[in-house]
This record gives C-alpha cells, structure tokens and sequence, in this order.
C-alpha cells in the first residue's frame, strides 16, 4: 500500500492487495478519470470559445483555456432582443410547468395511494394504460390545433402535465409513509384537503424534488413542441429552439471545411461576434441552469430512479 | 362496531374513521353497516363488503375529496391521451380536412399496404430495428460494466466525482449533445485533430457526412449521453448484495475479477433480466431528437428512422393518412412487444413494469 502515490486511496482492505488487485485499482483509476475527461472536455471546450475573441476563435486551437479573454460574446446574447426573449420564456415555461407538474402529480398520487378510494384502479389504470397506447404525433397534432392551442404558451404546460412516470414514483413514497401518521391526522380530525396538503405534501419532499428536477429539466430542454406548433410567433420561441434553429443552419453547410465557416451567411462582421462564437456561447447559456443545480439533488433523483426503475 | 373494525380488514373498510362511526354515519349508512356486522358474525357474508351500484354510491358521496382530487385529472388524461386514439381512424381513409367523419372516403387497408410495398419505409423500419438494437446491446454493456467499475472503487469522494461528471450529458438537451457532437466531429474538431497528429489518417474524416458511420455515431452519442444514468439502477442493486458473500468468496481465495463475476453479476441478475425484457418491449422507440438533430441530407439513408418519417409525411406534406397508418403500426407493435414482455417478466417471477 505505501507504493499508492494516487491522492485520494485509502487503505481499507484488511489484507495487502495482491500486484493484480493492485494493477486493476490503477487501471480502473485511470480509465474513470479518462471517462470523466471525455465527458467534460466538450463542455469545457465550449465554454472556452465562448469566452474567447470571436473572430479569434475562428483561427482554432482553442481547447481548455480561451486565448484571448472576452465576454463580448455574453454581452451579445443576451443583448438580443430574440435570443433574451426567448430564454424568458424558456425560465417561465420550466417554472410554471414545473409547478403545476409537480403540484398535480402529487394532487392525483396521493388518491391512488389511499388504498380505500373507490376509483383508485380505475384511476391507475386509466393513467398507466397511456404508457402503452399513444395517438402517436400526426393525432396529437390534430387534437391539439382542434382545441385551438397552436400559438399559445399553455401548448407547452397542458398536455405533459402529468406524467405517467412520475406519477409512479411520487404513488410509491406516499405508501411508504408511515400509516399512523394520516391515520391519527384523521382521528384528529383532518380530512384528505387538509391531509394531503399539510401533512403528504411536506413529508414528500424528497421525491417532489426529484420530479421537480426531471419536469424543469424536461421543460427547459424542451424545443419539439415549439417547432411542432408555435415555429411561426417568435414570441413564443424558447432559448433550446432558437439554437436548434441555429445547428440546422451549420447543419446545413455541414460540406464546408470547419464548423466555423458554415455561418458565414449569417456573420456579424465588425460586431465582435461570430455565429460560431454565438453558439458557443448559447450552448453554455442553455446548459448552465441545468449543470449548477442537478449536483445538490442527486441523491433525491437517485432514489427516484431506484424506485421507478426497479420496482415500478 | 369497534368488533367490525377489527375484524374487516380489507382496504375498503379502512375507508372511513371506523373509530368513530356512530357520530356521523347516516341512519341508512348505519343500518347497512350493522347489517354487515351481523352478517359477519354468522359468517355468511364475505370480508368483501356489498357491492351494489347503492353502496359504489354511498362510497362515491363520502370520498368526495378525493373525486375532485383526481376526476378533474381524469378529464385531461382522457382529453389528451385517450382521444388523439380517434384519430387513427384517419389511417383507413383518404382523409380530406376540409370533409367532416362521415363524409370521408374509406379505403380500409390502402394505406398499410402502400407502406409495406414503400422502399424508404422499409428503409425506415430497417433504421429503426438497428439503432434500437445498438441502443440496447450497446446501452447494456456500458452500463453494467460502468457500474462494475464504480462499485469497485473504494475511495468514497472520487467515486461520487465519477457519478457526479457521468450523469452530467444526461440533463443537458439532444440539441446541446447534438451541437457538441457536431462540434467534436467537424472537419476541424477534436477527432480529426486526435486522429491526424497521431497519423493514423491524412486528410480529415467528415464523419456526419458519410451514411454507413451514422448508426456508430449514434451509438457512441447515446452511450456518451446516457451511460452513467443507466448505472443508478445497477448500482443501487449492487448495494444490496450481502457484503459477506464477497467475504466468503475472499476467504475461498477468489479474486478481484472472480468475485465481480460470481458475486456481483449474479447478485444484480434479475435487474439485468427485468430491464432488458423491458428494453425489448421498447424496440420500435429509436429516439427522434438524435437522428433528427444529427441527421442530413448525406446521411439520410441511414439516420431516417420511423418518427422522422412520421414528421415528414404528416406535418410537411400533409399525407395525415399515410404518416398515421405508419405511426399506428409502431403504437400497436410496441404494445404487443411490451405486453409480451411483461407477461414474460411475470412468468419469470421478477418484478414487472406495474
């Protein structure tokens, strides 16, 4: 054990490990951090471009660290009138979405976790079915342009309000509370309102934030349903969107040499900015949300997915 | 009553505050209810309670909060998910929009037909098929071997780091993945550049570009995305393994690769077994974003799959008919595929989807 130089290992085996056992812990050591460098390098390179000179970073090499320090390129963005309105819109869709998910996931979770609720099969059933059988999208399209929904906000709220998966999990922590708690609520008087919402709720914390994770996360990533039914307002483009419509762009001139030159038709020459600058710099707008909060709920979500996973 | 209580247990008779029902049962209420216990007493009426339309009723009226608790749910559930169902109707017509239901053309399976003779559909079902499967051999593999390795470390800190950096690509959109991908695997991105200085190439490689790399270039995005996701399950069923198995398998002399294979593989079997008969049963669903967002027109023949062709004949050229006949066919296989799935799952006496 005293030849281990690798910072970090600990001593936890009650006998000496063996040359092999020994070789493995390195190899496995250094293909982790390995994995880990190959999951992160585009994130870090992204965000080195994005704060690099953008007529700079068309000359390429640009890995970890920016050559020439700027935040015109944040500057920018978020001094579009499109691209700022769009992440507005983009915050508000995952906050009202998220609330009124995880609000109404709870709401109808905790009916079909009373085991004497008449309609409790019926329920879950009707719910669990939808996993199965779906319209498909051309249906869905229609239904949605019938209730007259196309170029609205709540497109993007009603119709995943609640979901199937979530609903599972939230069912599953509620059962697992302890049965004493509600009951001696009841004999105290409590009916289910008052039950459900001073009790249930607060007690379900946990899993509530975990599905508040999965619908924000949902939300904010979302860009189909923008396409699909509100691509002709602007006003109602969201932050993912608009840089989807962007990729496509330097998808399309995919056969050009770089990346970079691909938007040479929509290059702000003089303004100190790039499209490939602009990407950049969107990409790490459109993830950061996401990257700073997922790390404080992880053991929340990694208790959801062990039960929605395993157990069902 | 208080007898009642006790001896009653099913759910249902949890229903309402048994400890205190005299105070406000109704006088009906009450007498079914003594009628009941007497019933119980003798024996001849099932633990079941009666289960008249009356008492459903009865039932009904006294659970009112939880009825508009969930009923209100209902209405979106069947508004949003059981409809839309109405519309696969449209695949066994010449569908007009501007015709009402009943005045629209049957032409029973035309359109069915006309996809299964359609060379790109077959091309798409084909796309479809291989990139599902790549998907789950590919997805399975990393996974649990990811898993293996995570579960081997000792060092508490490093591992949760290793989790942590993992889960990352799975939170961020397909069209943040899709944009990086792009990036990595431009002409003048990371891999080109890798791959040139170590000289194994002359002139860069436009991998998006060519069709047959499309299914790799999926596969490794995918695993990329998502391999560190997929391990939370493996690995929270690794926990649960009893440590003094591996104790037992130490003291018998085996090592390190020995006890992964013969204690932590068996140990995590059944999850392995339930996920990958579930996977089966997901064997239409490709994915869209990826294909869509990574695919050109290059590599079209190979990035095309079922739900582009969906989006393409449906929304852009408006042939609801034939883009809904394609759709139906993958809802209905995908349910069989599942349903058979399931039921095999049971058969095998492990957990199930519900």
């Amino acid at each position: 054990m005293a030849g281990m130089t690798i910072k970090g290992f600990k001593k936890r085996s009650r006998r000496p490990m063996s040359l092999g056992d020994r070789m493995f812990e390195y190899g496995n050591f250094i293909f982790l951090t390995l994995l880990m460098v190959v999951t992160l390098y585009p994130f870090l390179n992204t965000l080195a471009v994005s704060l690099n000179n953008a007529n700079d970073s068309i000359r390429g090499g640009i890995y970890l660290l920016p050559r020439i320090w700027t935040i015109e390129n944040y500057k920018y963005v978020l001094g579009e009138a499109t691209i700022f309105h769009a992440t507005m819109i983009s915050i508000l869709r995952t906050v009202i979405g998220t609330v009124l998910t995880v609000f109404c996931s709870a709401m109808v979770a905790y009916t079909v976790s009373r085991q004497e609720f008449v309609l409790r099969k019926f329920v879950t059933i009707a719910f669990i079915l939808t996993m199965y059988i779906n319209g498909g999208l051309i249906p869905n399209f229609l239904l949605i342009r019938d209730l007259g929904l196309i170029d609205s906000f709540w497109v993007y709220i009603f119709p995943g309000l609640i979901g199937v998966f979530n609903l599972i999990i939230i069912r599953s922590f509620i059962e697992g509370l302890p049965e004493s708690i509600l009951e001696s609520a009841r004999i105290d008087g409590a009916g289910e309102y008052r039950n459900f919402f001073s009790i249930v709720l607060p007690l379900s914390t946990p899993v509530l934030a975990t599905v508040a994770l999965f619908s924000g996360v949902y939300q904010w990533n979302q860009w189909f349903d923008v396409f699909l039914y509100n691509s002709s307002n602007v006003e109602l483009s969201t932050l993912q969107y608009e840089l989807q419509k962007i990729l496509q762009n330097s998808n399309a001139s995919m056969t050009s040499k770089s990346a970079s030159d691909g938007f040479a038709n929509v290059g702000q020459q003089g303004s100190g900015v790039t499209p490939f600058s602009i990407r950049a710099t969107m990409t790490i707008v459109a993830s950061l949300p996401i990257i700073m909060v997922y790390p404080f709920l992880q053991k929340y979500f990694v208790k959801g997915m062990m039960v929605g996973g395993v157990k069902g | 009553m208080a007898m009642l209580g006790e001896a009653d247990l099913t759910p249902a008779a949890r229903a309402r505050p048994l400890a205190r029902p005299n105070y406000h049962a109704s006088r009906k209420e009450r007498d079914r209810m003594e009628k009941h216990a007497a019933g119980l007493a003798s024996g001849t009426v099932p633990s079941k309670p009666p289960s008249g339309i009356k008492s459903f009723l009865i039932k009904l009226g006294r659970q009112h909060p939880l009825i508009v608790m969930s009923v209100p749910f209902l209405i979106w559930l069947f508004i949003f998910k059981y409809v839309p169902l109405w519309g696969w109707t449209i695949a066994f017509q010449k569908y007009k929009p501007a015709l009402g239901f009943w005045d629209q053309e049957w032409v029973g399976l035309q359109h069915f037909r006309f996809l299964f003779e359609d060379e790109r559909f077959l091309r798409v079902l084909r796309n479809t098929l291989a990139m599902s499967g790549i998907n789950l051999v590919l997805g399975f593999a990393t996974a649990i071997t990811l898993a293996l390795l995570l579960n081997e470390l000792r060092q508490v800190a490093f591992k949760r780091l290793v989790q942590t950096v993992s889960y990352l690509p799975h939170f961020i959109s397909w069209v943040v993945a899709a944009g990086i991908i792009q990036t990595t695997l431009s002409p003048d991105g990371i891999i080109n550049e890798l791959l040139m200085k170590a000289g194994w190439i002359k002139e860069e490689i436009l991998f998006l570009g060519i069709p047959e790399y499309f299914w790799s270039i999926f596969g490794a995005g995918t695993v990329w995305k998502d391999v560190g996701w997929n391990t939370i399950v493996y690995l929270a069923a690794m926990t649960m393994i009893d440590p003094a198995q591996y104790e037992a398998a130490e003291m018998d002399g085996a090592g390190r690769f020995k006890r992964m294979w013969h204690v932590t593989l068996p140990g995590i079997k059944p999850v392995i077994v339930v996920l990958l008969i579930m996977n089966i049963g997901y064997l239409m669903e490709s994915g869209f974003e990826p294909q869509y967002l990574l695919g050109n027109g290059m590599n079209v023949d190979f990035s095309e799959n079922l739900d582009i062709f969906v989006l393409k004949y449906g929304i852009a050229q408006s042939n609801f008919s034939l883009s809904i006949a394609a759709g139906m066919f993958k809802t209905i296989v995908s349910f069989i595929l599942l349903f058979a799935a399931n039921n095999i799952a049971k058969r095998l006496g492990e957990a199930r989807l519900y």
